[in-house]
């Protein structure tokens, strides 16, 4: 079964999670910028007179399909390495995934996502 | 026949070049300020007076301005296509360079005035219609005001008015025209709901310091001459936009962190507020000044912000009020120790000059406000001010100008 995690994190997090996800094995991801807000609702920032209310905050969203016994391991390493203690830290989903075709190869499932030098080699799990 | 001096018209052709640097500078002044789907729509409507007032200025502009005086109030018909204006000086104005060098020195005031309004109205006004409304301003605002102040015969001039380079002219008269056009056309689309942030905050730095520079030959120019005088107004200039410069980043700091937009804006504030007393204080007064005028224009724009008054860029508080305290500030400060072709302000002794000087700031503000206001009102009812609600939501660059700023 193959899971989804999409975590969003603070931009200046985002070095430091790959540096880990890398260490751990996963090879394959994708990144976005995005903009959003949570709980918080907003920062202020400097303006010209005073303050000003910005909703929308930057953030990163780190997209990683992988096999479902790989999720634990690999959220607690993002939520070592994301978390500051601030409002802001950001959020973890977790999807199922239906199914992965690799176009140049037609390979399917997890096959697809299999890299030479994986989290899955490194453990030994074929 | 007066005798044509080499070093007055060197400087003046040099300052020449300096204020019509301000008008780029301006654009992009503003043009970071603003969100980046309008971003060339902006820079358009600054750059766009470089051809406009290029052509209005020789047909007919200088004319009207600085044209022998008819009744106080406008200059006559004798110099249309700058005929008869030329390489002789005219006495009236600078014996000492060419009376065409004049005639382009204030070319250049006559291009950046207009385009300073801009700042009140951008992301949402009709590009037809603002031509419209740009060439019908500089004819009976602009042209006629000029007149009055610097114009010989010139009604303000007459009474005695002081306004070196342009704080009456340009500042107030731009500011105030601002207001009431933002007044006359609403605000824009979600402004109070949705944050309307800069998007290039160093290009609002890199058009501050083209300013400042340019602002030596507004100031500095203004003279006429590359004299004394000239001097003075040179280092007024820059004592003032330096003081308001810290005192605004003190101001922000009070009120969080030290904003980079503070500071440029505080400069800004600075050099506006100076140039009506440039030429007539001293360095120290200048300091005063500008100190003085980050305040007014700081909490200017908070005023204006929490009457949920959308002129834009702030216009109105940073050149109008600016300004405003400038030439009042004139009438404090001035000495004929600097410029003895001035006149002695109060605390010399000639308490006279500042209720001259609140006239004119009085009179310029009624009459631009005024006349702006009405001029809007009459083009939206008959050919509409704004472009529609789905253009600004795409915003002016595409929709306007069918071209994307960044691909």
């Amino acid at each position: 079964m193959l899971k989804k995690i999409e975590a969003i994190i603070r931009e200046d997090r985002f070095n430091d999670v790959k540096e880990a996800l890398r260490g751990l094995g996963i090879v394959g991801m994708n990144m976005f910028e995005i903009r959003g807000h949570g709980r918080q609702g907003g920062i202020e920032l400097a303006g010209r007179s005073g303050t000003f209310q910005v909703d929308m905050l930057t953030k990163v969203q780190i997209n990683i399909v992988l096999s479902e016994h790989n999720v634990d391991e690999v959220v607690q390493t993002i939520v070592n390495a994301a978390r500051t203690g601030e409002t802001g830290d950001g959020l973890i989903f977790i999807h199922p995934i239906e199914e992965v075709v690799r176009i140049r190869t037609g390979e399917r499932g997890r096959e697809a996502v299999m890299y030479p030098g994986d989290i899955d080699e490194k453990k030994g799990q074929k | 026949m007066a005798q044509i001096n080499a070093g007055d018209t060197a400087w003046l052709m040099v300052c020449c070049s300096l204020v019509l640097m301000m008008t780029p500078a301006l654009a992009f002044f503003y043009g970071g300020m603003v969100r980046k789907k309008n971003i060339l729509s902006t820079l358009t409507l600054s750059y766009v007076f470089m051809a406009l007032i290029g052509v209005q200025w020789v047909l007919y502009g200088y004319s009207l301005a600085f044209g022998p005086d008819i009744g106080g109030i406008i200059g006559g018909l004798e110099y249309l296509g700058l005929a008869g204006v030329g390489a002789a000086p005219d006495p009236n104005y600078s014996a000492n360079v060419p009376a065409l060098l004049f005639a382009a020195f204030q070319m250049m005031f006559a291009v950046i005035t207009p385009a300073l309004i801009t700042g009140g109205f951008v992301e949402r006004i009709r590009f037809k219609s603002f031509l419209l409304f740009s060439i019908i301003w500089s004819t009976i605002v602009y042209d006629p005001l000029c007149h009055w102040v610097w114009g010989v015969g010139g009604w303000l001039r007459q009474m005695g008015v002081l306004d070196f380079a342009g704080g009456t002219v340009v500042h107030i008269a731009a500011g105030f025209s601002a207001l009431a056009f933002a007044m006359a056309v609403g605000p824009r689309k979600g402004f109070g709901r949705t944050p309307m942030e800069p998007h290039n905050i160093p290009y609002t730095v890199l058009g501050t310091g083209l300013l400042w520079v340019g602002w030596f030959g507004f100031n500095g120019g203004s003279a006429l001459a590359a004299d004394g005088v000239a001097v003075h107004a040179l280092v007024a200039t820059n004592t003032s936009g330096a003081a308001a410069a810290l005192v605004w980043m003190l101001l922000s700091w009070l009120d969080g962190r030290p904003s980079t937009l503070g500071l440029a804006t505080g400069m800004v504030v600075g050099l506006a507020a100076v140039t009506p007393a440039s030429g007539y204080v001293t360095p120290m007064a200048a300091m005063f000044i500008g100190a003085v005028a980050a305040p007014i224009s700081y909490y200017a724009i908070r005023f204006r912000a929490r009457r949920g008054l959308d002129e834009s860029l702030d216009v109105w508080a940073c050149h109008g009020m600016a300004s405003t305290w400038g030439m009042l500030a004139t009438g404090l400060f001035a000495s004929t120790t600097v410029n003895p072709a001035g006149a002695n302000g109060l605390f010399h002794g000639n308490p006279g000059l500042f209720a001259t000087q609140l006239w004119a700031v009085v009179v310029t503000m009624a009459y631009a406000f005024v006349v702006t206001y009405v001029l809007v009102k009459v083009l939206d009812w008959s050919i509409g001010m704004r472009v529609s609600e789905m253009e600004e939501e795409v915003g002016l660059d595409v929709s306007a100008h069918g071209e994307r700023a960044y691909s």
